[in-house]
């Protein structure tokens, strides 16, 4: 039995589409409604960032309720950066109590690359850790052994990075995230299909839920900004070349080209399970990105 | 090792505004190899501290110079006797353990601390200091090739890297080392790569509940 809609489209077989929805950093939710309205019945699910790149935002927590209340489907992202085991507990059990039922485990970024760099790290857990965690309370009990009144039950997704410079230590720790228990991935932008290539002949064994991250390019800049700041995001030389020398609306339009051109080649070969497409702070584009990949 | 670094002569000043006679007391353990706290630094600080005043509107004071082999030893500090009398405050260069058994050894004076202690660690290369052990209370280097991922890592991971490393580099520093690139060389090397493999499960931060103390037998 799938535990949520999310799970039971990947289980039937179709290519799935996610999308990501970052919070505004305030109380003024109306572009990112105005964003979930636009996607929730064109993708499979929205993913709401936890704090992305350590800065401070509206809570996933607060954007999956309203995906919710609007009638998608959400993804809570949820890093052990900011909140120790008993705050990453807790969540999960309002999570759960307010029909959220995916969860993307993940560290998080360092507090050093966001805005707020003089706070305390928490990452009291790491990644395969939490979803242990979760594993644990789905059977009735927390982490220090005390029974629940009222279980959890959530479909748990990780991510990994297929492009990592050193693939063979990301294999190690992508199988321990199986062995912990998350069946989905969300894995880091790709721009190298090749690399998604060599990683699915790793992963495919595992019988897992792969689906491959799209991070649209809108500027030459953006792409050499990722390349400097953005933990783990390689743009390759040849689409920096691509976009080199472009207007702004010239490059965007090569950045959805090049997402799109992408999300082609992994439908086609049937790489992955589906794609995950990032937008950051331009979610409004991502129904042209559909378009030109023909989803 | 304890290094520290340090602190900006103008703090310092502000610190010992209300004294007249300072006993600037060095130490010959930890503080000397990292050369923040030794002899030789006791006399620099006693000069710099000469001309700020001098530059300033402040009265002249009076400094007194000596270092003691381990601030941090009680036994060390009996050497002080007969010195401690004369002066309204000392300002140690000791790491904070010994700043600290200095205040409880000469109840009745102020003790200020001239250096900002850091961490435990050690020096690979002239100048350059590094933390190495964080004292997590449940050493784990037998599972991780000898490379603390507790302090070595950005975010004390225990089980692999994240995804954020460029160029071997950590996410956090470009100019510091992934601690798990290294730790999984290490490890293939010694071909020991099922300890990578096998489940960290959280840290125990009992261990750590303040205040801390051992009983030791
Ligand atoms: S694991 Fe690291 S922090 Fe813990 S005791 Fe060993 S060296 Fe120190
Ligand atoms: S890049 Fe390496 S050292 Fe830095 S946080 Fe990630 S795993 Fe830890």
């Amino acid at each position: 039995m799938a535990v949520s809609l999310f799970e039971e489209k990947l289980n039937s077989d179709k290519f799935v589409v996610t999308a990501e929805i970052g919070p505004p950093k305030g109380t003024d939710l109306s572009e990112m409604k105005k964003n979930i309205e636009l996607l929730k019945d064109r993708v499979d699910a929205l993913n709401v960032t936890d704090h992305q790149s350590s800065v401070m935002r509206y809570p996933s927590l607060g954007g999956c309720l309203l995906i919710k209340e609007l009638g998608g489907e959400p993804i809570l992202q949820m890093t052990t950066r900011d909140r120790n085991r008993i705050a990453l507990q807790a969540d999960l059990l309002f999570a759960y109590s307010r029909g959220i039922r995916n969860v993307l485990c993940l560290t998080g970024d360092s507090v050093d690359v966001g805005d707020h760099k003089d706070a305390k790290p928490v990452f009291d857990l790491d990644s395969v850790q939490l979803i242990r965690m979760i594993k644990t309370l789905e059977t009735g009990v927390d982490m220090a052994g005390n029974k629940l009144s009222g279980k959890v039950q959530f479909f748990v997704g990780a991510s990994c990075n297929p492009e990592a410079d050193h693939i063979e230590p990301q294999l190690i720790k992508f199988e321990k995230k199986v062995n912990s228990g998350a069946r989905f991935f969300q894995t880091q932008g790709i721009y190298d299909v090749t690399l998604l290539r060599r990683f699915m002949q790793f992963a495919r064994q595992f019988g897992v839920k792969i689906i491959a991250g799209i991070i649209v390019l809108f500027s030459y800049r953006m792409a050499t900004y990722m390349n400097e700041n953005v933990p783990g995001v390689k743009v390759p030389p040849q689409i920096l070349e691509e976009l080199k020398g472009l207007d702004k609306e010239a490059a965007l339009r090569k950045g959805i080209d090049i997402a799109a051109r992408t999300i082609r080649t992994i439908k086609e070969e049937k790489l992955c399970h589906g794609v995950h497409i990032m937008a950051i702070g331009r979610e409004h584009i991502i129904p042209e990105v559909l378009e030109a990949s023909g989803l | 090792m304890i290094v520290a670094t340090k602190k900006p002569i103008e703090e310092i000043l502000v610190a010992l505004a209300p004294y007249e006679s300072v006993l600037i007391l060095g130490c010959g353990t930890c503080v000397t190899v990292c050369n923040v706290g030794g002899e030789r630094e006791v006399s620099l600080l006693h000069s710099a501290l000469r001309v700020a005043i001098a530059n300033s509107l402040m009265q002249q004071k009076r400094f007194h110079e000596y270092t003691v082999k381990r601030q941090c030893d009680r036994e060390f500090l009996e050497a002080l006797k007969g010195k401690s009398e004369e002066v309204d405050a000392i300002l140690s260069l000791a790491c904070g353990v010994g700043v600290q058994v200095l205040a409880d050894y000469f109840s009745d004076i102020p003790c200020i601390p001239a250096v900002n202690t850091v961490f435990m660690g050690s020096s690979s290369t002239f100048g350059i200091w590094d933390e190495r052990c964080a004292g997590c209370g449940e050493c784990r280097l037998y599972e991780t090739a000898g490379i603390c991922p507790v302090t070595r890592c950005n975010k004390g991971i225990l089980n692999g890297p994240c995804g954020g490393a460029k160029n071997g580099r950590c996410e956090a520093n470009k100019e510091m080392d992934c601690a798990w690139l290294l730790i999984y060389e290490r490890l293939l090397k010694l071909d020991q790569l099922d300890r990578m493999r096998k489940y960290s499960p959280p840290r125990n931060y009992g261990n750590l509940k303040r205040p801390k103390r051992v009983i030791i037998t």
